[in-house]
């Protein structure tokens, strides 16, 4: 095959794999704090699919990308609200809130939709990324990895970020006692729910970014249901790393490179069908999960409303 | 006074009255949420410059009042149902079972080879208990992974079920497309099973025999969970693991039986589908089903009767939503919002309910 050619679909798959793992990145490293604190956060869905709609509709207004990821942000954090409210806060079912989240975040956004935008279906200009001097000179890699949107590098430096506040941080401490042990964080003056209630709103916010940027980098564009399942991937990502960012990290790339090899392969040619295809990352984590013999590790109480009575 | 002379005295009402004061209570539970919903969404519908009052008379009318309608939401209720069975069954086991989709399409993909791939050779009967049979059989193997990955290496099922559902789903696209794949038509889909072969009708209705099936599903579900050994061995088990395997109960055997039943149950739901409305399978069609049924039956507390009525007003709800959207010029997304409000509120009202009550929750 010509070097060229090699060149182009390798460049293709690594910048691919940049913009599908990305969304995957932030959402999963929002729930898993929301997880490690003890909340099961089902509605991640909704919060994704709420940023990508409110980061478009800002970027498309104001002109601007960074309004628009702004405006996600917001967005996922305040379709996260009932949540806080109901299920960190209060007792409420977290699975049903959840998913009745998802689904009403999916209705509203697809109505908003129809009446704002279907009649013209507007695109997004391309966004701009921020060439990182020398490495973006790199071959192959140079513009694929180092020529992004700022918010790609503050993405995944949030991972270690995240690992240093888990470690070696009272909030990380607090943060894991309220979905191991809440009892023992109760006893100790904190409040479970308000540690929670923090958690479950930082797991929206980020969501609702990594929305914003499936639809302003990744798409240019918002349709209806467009998340398809990103935020039940970030769920199982989350699980997956047993409370260890980095491997939120590590799972994001891998499922980017997968989501992304589809297209690549269409560019040299390679017929294979895209079911096949969208198979092969959720056979590797099952693969995984067998190797690794099982223990996702998840919190003790994770998903059980704590009540100080019992 | 003490607590159970108090206790006592409350209880000295006539029976009858306490089973009045039971229902009205059991009634408001389902109406006050769904009051409140209809409340919001109609403040959503005036945002959107339509007329709720309009469009709830259209859902009222077109879902609970016309003939059509009801008969429609009926049939809509077939697959729900089944799926409810089999979420009561791993639910109330304590299993997770996230993996409704995959196991639904899987088990569609494969009734409606078989159906439209036997109707010309075998009796109409025989093509539909096949393909019954199978549909329920492949759900069932499909969750021996993760049922054998939860009981040989503890694998948390919510993970493993919804791998599994992604792979189910893909894989049901991939049969339908190329083995299965009709080659007279231009869309890939499965052969159809003509008409007359497809589930029998009642009565000169459109309502078919699944639905019937469905309904005894439900009823005999809940009567195996609530009145038999199994039900009563999957309860220990859903409770409490170690209990179970103390009790001398062999967890591997019953994770893997709850599982299969649970499954089977699902592909059931796929296979009445399949060979009662539609008579081939699309590829591409996924009716997403699992992400509603799952919090209906959380909410109906996994119990089977609780679960027939939320899933008729679910329907009612989406097949009178449909005729009001389009009255309305409104895509469908309504009724998800209206779903999304009642499921909502109905978790606040499980929630109050559980708090005034701790000794029942």
């Amino acid at each position: 095959m010509d070097p060229a050619l090699i060149e182009t679909v390798v460049s293709a798959l690594i910048a691919g794999a940049v913009v599908a793992g990305v969304p995957l990145l932030l959402a999963a490293l929002g729930e898993q704090m929301s997880q490690t604190a003890g909340v099961l956060n089902i509605g991640i869905e909704g919060m994704m699919l709420a940023g990508a709609f409110g980061g478009f509709a800002a970027a498309y207004y104001t002109g601007s990308a960074e309004a628009g990821f702004a405006a996600g942000g917001l967005t996922g954090l305040v379709v996260a609200l009932p949540m806080v409210g109901l299920c960190a806060l209060r007792g409420v079912n977290q699975i049903a809130v959840g998913i009745a989240l998802t689904i009403g975040v999916q209705g509203i956004t697809a109505l908003l939709h129809h009446v704002l935008f279907a009649r013209t279906y507007p695109r997004l200009p391309a966004v701009e990324g921020a060439a990182v001097p020398m490495l973006s000179n790199l071959p192959i890699v140079g513009a694929a990895l180092f020529d992004r949107h700022p918010l790609v590098y503050g993405a995944v430096a949030l991972a270690p970020a995240l690992a240093w506040l888990y470690r070696h941080s009272h909030v990380g401490l607090n943060l894991r006692a309220a979905g191991d042990n809440p009892a023992s964080l109760d006893a100790a003056g904190v409040s479970v729910a308000v540690t929670r209630a923090w958690a479950t709103a930082f797991a929206g916010l980020l969501a609702g970014l990594g929305g914003a940027y499936m639809a302003i980098v990744g798409a240019g564009l918002f349709v209806p249901f467009m998340t398809g399942g990103a935020g039940f991937i970030a769920i199982v990502l989350a699980m997956l790393a047993r409370g260890r960012p980095v491997w939120v990290l590590v799972g994001a790339v891998v499922f980017g490179a997968s989501l992304s090899a589809t297209t690549a392969l269409q560019i040299i040619g390679v017929t294979v069908p895209t079911d096949l295809i969208q198979m092969l990352p959720f056979v590797a984590v099952l693969a995984m999960l067998v190797v690794l013999a099982g223990r996702t590790g998840l919190p003790a109480a994770l998903g059980l409303p704590y009540d100080r009575s019992r | 006074m003490t607590g159970n002379d108090r206790l006592a005295a409350v209880g000295q009402p006539s029976r009858r009255r306490r089973a009045t004061h039971q229902s009205l209570k059991a009634a408001a539970r389902v109406v006050g949420p769904v009051a409140f919903a209809l409340a919001i969404g109609a403040i959503v519908l005036a945002l959107l410059g339509r007329d709720p009052v309009q469009y709830y008379a259209d859902v009222v009318q077109r879902g609970l009042l016309s003939r059509l309608g009801l008969q429609e939401a009926a049939i809509r209720m077939a697959p729900l149902l089944l799926i409810g069975a089999g979420l009561i069954v791993a639910f109330r086991a304590g299993l997770w079972n996230l993996g409704v989709d995959g196991q639904f399409l899987l088990a569609a993909a494969v009734a409606a080879a078989l159906g439209g791939g036997l109707a010309a050779a075998v009796p109409s009967p025989f093509v539909l208990v096949l393909g019954f049979a199978a549909a329920a059989a492949v759900a069932a193997v499909w969750s021996l992974v993760p049922a054998l990955l939860k009981a040989r290496h503890g694998i948390n099922e919510i993970v493993s079920t919804l791998m599994t559902s992604f792979i189910g789903i893909s894989l049901a696209n991939l049969l339908v497309k190329i083995p299965f794949n009709d080659p007279e038509t231009t869309v890939p889909q499965t052969r159809t099973l003509p008409l007359d072969d497809r589930l029998p009708r009642l009565f000169d209705t459109p309502i078919h025999l699944g639905v019937l099936l469905s309904l005894a599903a439900i009823v005999a579900v809940h009567l195996a969970m609530t009145r038999t050994a199994f039900g009563l061995r999957l309860q220990i088990l859903g409770g409490s693991p170690a209990a179970a395997r103390h009790a001398g109960l062999n967890l591997t055997r019953l994770t893997v039986g709850a599982f299969a039943l649970s499954a089977g149950l699902i592909g059931l739901g796929g296979a009445v589908e399949i060979l009662g409305v539609w008579g081939t399978m699309r590829a591409d069609w996924n009716p997403a089903y699992g992400l509603l049924v799952v919090p209906l039956v959380l909410l109906a507390r996994c119990h089977g009767i609780g679960v027939l009525v939320l899933v008729f007003a679910f329907s009612v709800l989406s097949i009178g939503g449909e005729t009001a959207a389009r009255r309305a010029d409104l895509p469908n997304y309504m009724t998800l919002v209206l779903i999304a409000l009642v499921l909502g509120f109905l978790a606040i009202v499980e929630y109050l309910e559980r708090r005034r009550r701790p000794a029942a929750g």
